[in-house]
């Protein structure tokens, strides 16, 4: 990314949406389909005004039928489109599973090369917005599994424009998760015109030399928030925003790691089988000898859904007083 | 124990009492809660009851005297107590006679008291609990996590704690020791005066620097340290290496330089002088029946010592080869863990760089180290008193005292002198 191109302030909605007009005009093989992507320019107005900027042959108006939106990508994309598919809430990705597991993420393998699938799935995740049971859910460990597809979850503005459009760019599927909480509430600088951030680089947000805390979406927020609070206490925490789910940025982990020789890790889905678990699985088969404190995770709880409820919903998202407790726990360790 | 009485407070507003009657006198036993004085105030009058067993060995206020709340009316000495020393006259002159009754309370040394605190730290449980990082440093730096006060929580040692320790290095723990000896208490050595203020860039230490530092420290402050050197001429070997050296560099695809003859006679040297190759131990001296060799090689600016295993079954071109191939992977920096560990000798080719005559530190607990130095063209007295130009190399030994005395030591380099010079080419590479 050129450090001296001029920037604009804008939230992480209006990168997304700058970042998806700048590909429609730049080349013609985008398009964008999904549940009111259209006339309704998407529930959060990201797409608003395309519909009629680059008609209904590239913005696609569908039926609620998530397979058939994915599954229709697919194939548009191994023809050689460049579809951008939206599944309008995290929380009904589920009937498309079959598309991006068993279709998308193995055209390449199966095709032996013939074929790519360069597409590129949106959806909005995560809670802490009253969103209740069908509109809270974390999905990356659903999908985090599957090799051949690649899982974005950048949450800044500049981190969204740059991965976005590397995501458009890439000959692979790549489920691009947007974090609902920091749509509006996130604003940041991002650099005017073309550029592209690689897939599968951490970015350390914050440099510290006695904790690593590695953590994505809304939570990176908040441990920013707190490591910069525990400041005034003498503590010295760094941060690392994964952005990239999978690939994960190994080198940029084990060097904070190495230098802090303790691990916290922060996400709001759900810990059992959770990103967290491969992070310190990956720690603890690289840098054993290199740790100075058991690896902890601070994630959501192991329980069906977010309820509605404000309680339940304040127990489900990770507060920032329990982030800086455990990183006071830690250091001090 | 000498407990002092107090007047008591007789009431919320009142703020001093009179003494209205002593009801015990100097010298008189009081059981706790007996009365033993009479307090009048503007409220009340109220016999005081006594808040401890013992003698009563000073009265501080007499009868009919008043004093504020809280200031002191007598002392009783407690049952069980060290006799408090002598608080006034009358005690003095023998006025104090009564025996506290020895059963009448159990008899609680201060000891037991401090014992009981729980606050002495229960080291092995510490121990038990150090984390892989703690573990290593501790290995990397030799620090005995015995000795380590942990700053985590419930005391554990962190692995700051450990770079901390290691950077106050053994120099503070011998100092330590030897000022705890009764000894001579000028023996630990004064740190060295902070350096004026010179302007100078300092560089910071790399982990290689630290490690290196560190280990040169521990050498020099375990192993005393004694030297010795000899002459030999290698001007046969020398022949010897140029006439095989071509062929041998095109069948072996290595050089052929002086190294592998060296590390031949070190090994058959050893094999002859067996306590050349050991260590002291806590134990004892351990001799090895293996000798691996370990060679000292300067890497970017580093010092690293690769070691070639079992050196004693290899032939001079199987050291060659040997060698060649360890030297290149350092300098690849492909080197594992077990390229560098294991040495039982070592062999520094400091003539390489020209020196003729070096003291070198011994490594890793060894006994010795042997240096190979220039090999330089001299005018030499040889046989029948005449004067020819031979080359000369001389070979330094740095050994370990504790293991071997010097009669050993020369004759292990007298040894290896000869075997250098008997290396004609009638032999087999």
């Amino acid at each position: 990314m050129a450090v001296s191109a001029p920037t604009k302030t804008m939230n992480n909605v209006e990168a997304v949406r700058e970042t998806l007009h700048d590909a429609l005009v730049r080349d013609e093989r985008t398009l964008i389909m999904g549940e009111d992507v259209g006339a309704r320019g998407n529930v959060f107005l990201i797409t608003k005004g395309f519909l009629e900027e680059f008609g209904p042959k590239r913005i696609i108006d569908t039926p609620l039928a998530e397979a058939s939106i994915v599954g229709v990508a697919v194939g548009m994309a191994m023809e050689g489109l460049r579809p951008i598919a939206e599944i309008q809430f995290a929380d009904f990705i589920y009937p498309a599973f079959n598309q991006i597991v068993g279709e998308a993420a193995k055209t390449r393998y199966r095709s032996n090369g013939d074929y790519t699938c360069p597409l590129v799935i949106r959806t909005p995740y995560g809670g802490g917005v009253r969103g209740a049971l069908s509109h809270s859910v974390s999905i990356e460990a659903l999908f985090y599994h599957v090799p051949g597809l690649k899982i974005l979850a950048p949450s800044t503005p500049a981190d969204i424009k740059g991965l976005l459009t590397a995501a458009i760019e890439d000959p692979d599927p790549v489920l691009f998760l947007e974090h609902k909480k920091t749509y509006r509430s996130v604003k940041g600088e991002v650099p005017e015109g073309y550029y592209t951030i690689p897939i599968g680089k951490a970015d350390v947000k914050k440099q510290g030399s006695q904790l690593t805390v590695v953590s994505y979406g809304y939570n990176l927020h908040q441990a920013l928030d707190a490591a910069t609070r525990l400041e005034d206490e003498g503590l010295s925490v760094e941060v690392i925003d994964l952005r990239s789910i999978r690939p994960m940025d190994r080198t940029t982990i084990l060097e904070s790691l190495r230098k802090t020789r303790k691990l916290l890790i922060i996400h709001e889905d759900n810990k059992f089988g959770g990103i967290g678990a491969e992070i310190s699985a990956m720690v603890v088969e690289e840098a054993f000898f290199d740790l100075d404190a058991p690896i902890r995770r601070l994630c959501g709880p192991d329980v069906p859904a977010m309820g509605y409820a404000q309680p339940l919903e304040e127990e489900f998202m990770i507060s920032t007083d329990a982030m800086a407790q455990a990183m006071r726990d830690l250091v001090a360790f | 124990m000498a407990t002092t009485i107090t007047m008591p407070q007789l009431g919320e507003t009142v703020t001093e009492g009179t003494v209205a009657q002593w009801l015990k006198n100097v010298g008189d036993t009081v059981e706790k809660y007996e009365a033993f004085v009479e307090v009048s105030t503007d409220k009340v009058n109220a016999e005081v009851p006594a808040p401890v067993s013992g003698t009563i060995v000073q009265i501080i206020a007499k009868e009919g005297e008043t004093v504020p709340t809280g200031a002191p009316i007598a002392v009783i000495e407690e049952v069980g107590g060290a006799p408090a020393p002598s608080p006034s006259e009358q005690v003095a002159a023998g006025h104090a006679a009564p025996a506290p009754a020895p059963a009448a309370a159990p008899v609680q040394p201060a000891a037991s008291h401090a014992g009981g605190n729980g606050k002495v730290a229960n080291a092995p449980e510490v121990l038990r609990r150090v984390s892989p990082a703690v573990r290593r440093l501790a290995r990397e730096h030799g620090v005995d996590l015995a000795a380590i006060r942990g700053s985590g929580t419930g005391g554990r040692i962190t692995a700051n704690d450990v770079l901390a320790a290691a950077s106050e290095g053994p120099a503070a723990a011998v100092a330590a020791t030897l000022t705890a000896a009764p000894a001579e208490p000028a023996r630990s050595a004064p740190r060295p005066a902070a350096p004026a203020a010179v302007p100078g860039e300092t560089l910071p230490l790399t982990q290689a620097r630290k490690i290196i530092a560190q280990r040169m420290l521990e050498s020099k402050q375990t192993a005393p340290h004694a030297w010795t050197m000899v002459e030999v001429d290698v001007t046969t070997l020398w022949a010897w290496r140029a006439r095989e050296k071509d062929r041998f560099a095109r069948d072996y695809g290595v050089p052929l330089t002086l190294l592998p003859f060296f590390i031949r006679a070190v090994v058959e040297s050893l094999k002859a002088f067996p306590l050349m190759n050991a260590r002291f131990t806590g134990e004892g001296i351990l001799v090895h029946k293996q000798a691996h060799v370990g060679i000292a090689v300067a890497l970017n600016g580093n010092l690293i010592v690769p070691v070639v295993r079992d050196a004693d079954t290899l032939s001079i071109a199987g050291i060659a080869v040997a060698a060649g191939r360890i030297i290149e992977r350092a300098r690849a920096g492909k080197l594992g863990a077990d390229d560098l560990t294991g040495g039982t000798f070592t062999v520094n080719n400091t003539g390489a760089n020209g020196s003729i005559m070096s003291a070198p530190i011994i490594n890793g607990g060894q006994a010795g180290i042997v240096t190979m130095e220039a090999v330089v063209k001299r005018p030499v007295v040889v046989k029948g008193d005449a004067i020819a130009i031979r080359s000369m190399m001389n070979v330094c030994l740095s050994l370990d005292h504790r293991v071997v005395d010097g009669a050993v030591a020369s004759g292990f380099l007298v040894d290896l002198r000869k075997r250098l010079e008997a290396m004609d080419g009638s032999g087999t590479l």
